[in-house]
């Protein structure tokens, strides 16, 4: 369990994570970026700003593809997801907060796939919790983090007024 | 307490069979989770996967092409099955009781019911029978009960006027023609009235308005033009003659000179107002074809909006 009160610096942790992509984006300056609301697509756009090519940024809701629909029924306040190019045979990095059970991947691969058929998919995120349901890992990842089941880590962006719209973590013991 | 048929146990939406007695945030969560199916028809692959498996029979013991193919493109974008069954031509036909029809549609394991029936109270009943045989897990929607109710319109019609007008604080809305035989008009009410519309007006003959209308709060008028003044939505109804026996109308002729829509007249409402129209129109009967076709016309987005709408219903339903 990480020290709650010294929870590591998310937006660092995003600069870390602009380094570790810098040189896809030299190989194929086309690569898009497609964030997972919500704090994939505050991240996704932070990369963009960061890297050089400025990435077109994305972003998927994945409410409709859930796969515990039945169980739990549909969240209010969808969000739309947009995808601002034809990734038709483009390479594609999803971006997400935190990797846990690796069902959000899931659902996000198949709603990505019914916009197209991507060149490649590769996953960028910033913690990885480890505990997968399914065969699926990160291709880049600053954070590796070992969190009781109960626990929640979520990305919280703080208000534009007083910090400009700075990006922290918050973990929640239960 | 007197249970609200379209409400499970725990409070949750579990059938639709009117506007009346949804509260403001069932109806802005319906309107709102409307909003995010709206992008689905415009991707390539226009489908996803939250009802895949299940089966959506449409029930349709009265004609209605548009309100049966919405919903049908609606489930289908859901990934649901979907059966039609025109009763006018069916078992029905042949002596079968609508809740024996009922009873065998669920031995072949329908999820959900789409039902436009001639007699208010038609869904009502099924969603009780459903009750008391214990299958309150199969679903309800009234696509359109005798002169009661269409719910999916009414929640239609309060999608266009947020997307158009923002919201409904301090919005005067008039109905137009017959309200007499406008299940629309009731459901349009009654969502306006909980969503906090400031004025709804009904405008139409005296052979064409019921009696007891005002008790649902609105006002009545006789005449076009006070019933558009300051008007920001009007909704031209369509003149339902195949439903008319009497003489309720002169002519459709008379009926245009007084209640036609027509630009003339509009100019009563506010220059922005917007001109919604159920479908099927006729042209030059309750509507002219000029405004009809005129930009302040949004009578086909409002199919547009039907069919996210529809899929908004059915997910909610079913997602509890």
């Amino acid at each position: 369990m990480p020290d709650l009160k010294n929870l590591p610096d998310a937006e660092q942790q995003i600069a870390a994570l602009a380094e570790q992509l810098r040189p896809v984006f030299d190989k194929a300056p086309d690569t898009v970026l497609i964030g997972v609301f919500t704090g994939g697509v505050w991240i996704a756009e932070r990369l963009s700003q960061l890297l050089p090519a400025h990435p077109p940024v994305g972003s998927v809701d994945i409410s409709f593809y859930r796969d515990d629909f039945s169980e739990r029924g549909l969240r209010p306040n969808v969000q739309p997801t947009t995808v601002p190019v034809d990734i038709v045979g483009k390479p594609v990095i999803l971006v997400d907060d935190v990797l846990y059970t690796g069902r959000t991947t899931r659902a996000a691969l198949n709603e990505l796939f019914d916009y197209g058929r991507p060149g490649s998919v590769q996953l960028a995120v910033l913690a990885d919790r480890g505990e997968r349901q399914l065969p699926i890992a990160a291709d880049f990842c600053v954070w590796p983090v070992s969190l009781p089941s109960d626990a929640s880590l979520v990305l919280v962006r703080n208000p534009f007024d007083d910090s400009e719209g700075k990006l922290t973590w918050s973990l929640d013991d239960a | 307490m007197m249970l609200d048929p379209q409400l499970d146990a725990d409070g949750n939406l579990i059938h639709l069979l009117s506007t009346e007695g949804l509260s403001r945030d069932q109806l802005t969560r319906l309107l709102d989770t409307g909003a995010s199916f709206l992008g689905v028809s415009d991707r390539d692959v226009k489908k996803v996967p939250l009802l895949r498996g299940k089966s959506v029979f449409n029930l349709f013991f009265e004609n209605s092409t548009r309100t049966r193919t919405t919903f049908e493109i609606a489930a289908k974008r859901l990934s649901a099955d979907v059966i039609n069954l025109n009763m006018s031509t069916s078992s029905t036909a042949k002596g079968e009781t609508l809740l024996d029809t009922v009873d065998n549609l669920c031995a072949m394991h329908a999820d959900m019911f789409v039902v436009r029936h001639e007699s208010s109270g038609a869904p009502h009943l099924i969603v009780d029978h459903l009750r008391r045989t214990g299958r309150s897990d199969i679903h309800v929607i009234n696509a359109g009960d005798g002169r009661h109710g269409h719910p999916t319109q009414g929640l239609l019609d309060m999608y266009t006027i947020r997307h158009y007008k923002g919201g409904f604080e301090g919005l005067k809305v008039a109905l137009i023609g017959d309200i007499l035989h406008s299940r629309v008009a009731r459901s349009d009410i009654h969502a306006l009235k909980t969503l906090g519309a400031e004025s709804i007006r009904v405008v139409g003959p005296q052979t064409l308005i019921p009696t007891d209308i005002e008790s649902l709060g609105v006002g009545v008028h006789r005449d076009l033009d006070s019933g558009l003044k300051d008007c920001d939505v009007v909704i031209a109804l369509r003149l339902q003659r195949e439903r008319m026996s009497g003489a309720l109308l002169p002519s459709a002729t008379e009926f245009h000179d007084r209640y036609g829509l027509t630009h003339e007249r509009l100019k009563a409402a506010k220059p922005d107002a917007i001109v919604m129209h159920p479908g099927p129109m006729n042209r030059g009967v309750e509507i002219d074809s000029a405004v009809a076709d005129s930009p302040r016309a949004v009578i086909l987005p409002q199919v547009t909006f039907g069919i996210a709408m529809r899929m908004a219903v059915m997910s909610v339903l079913a997602g509890g």
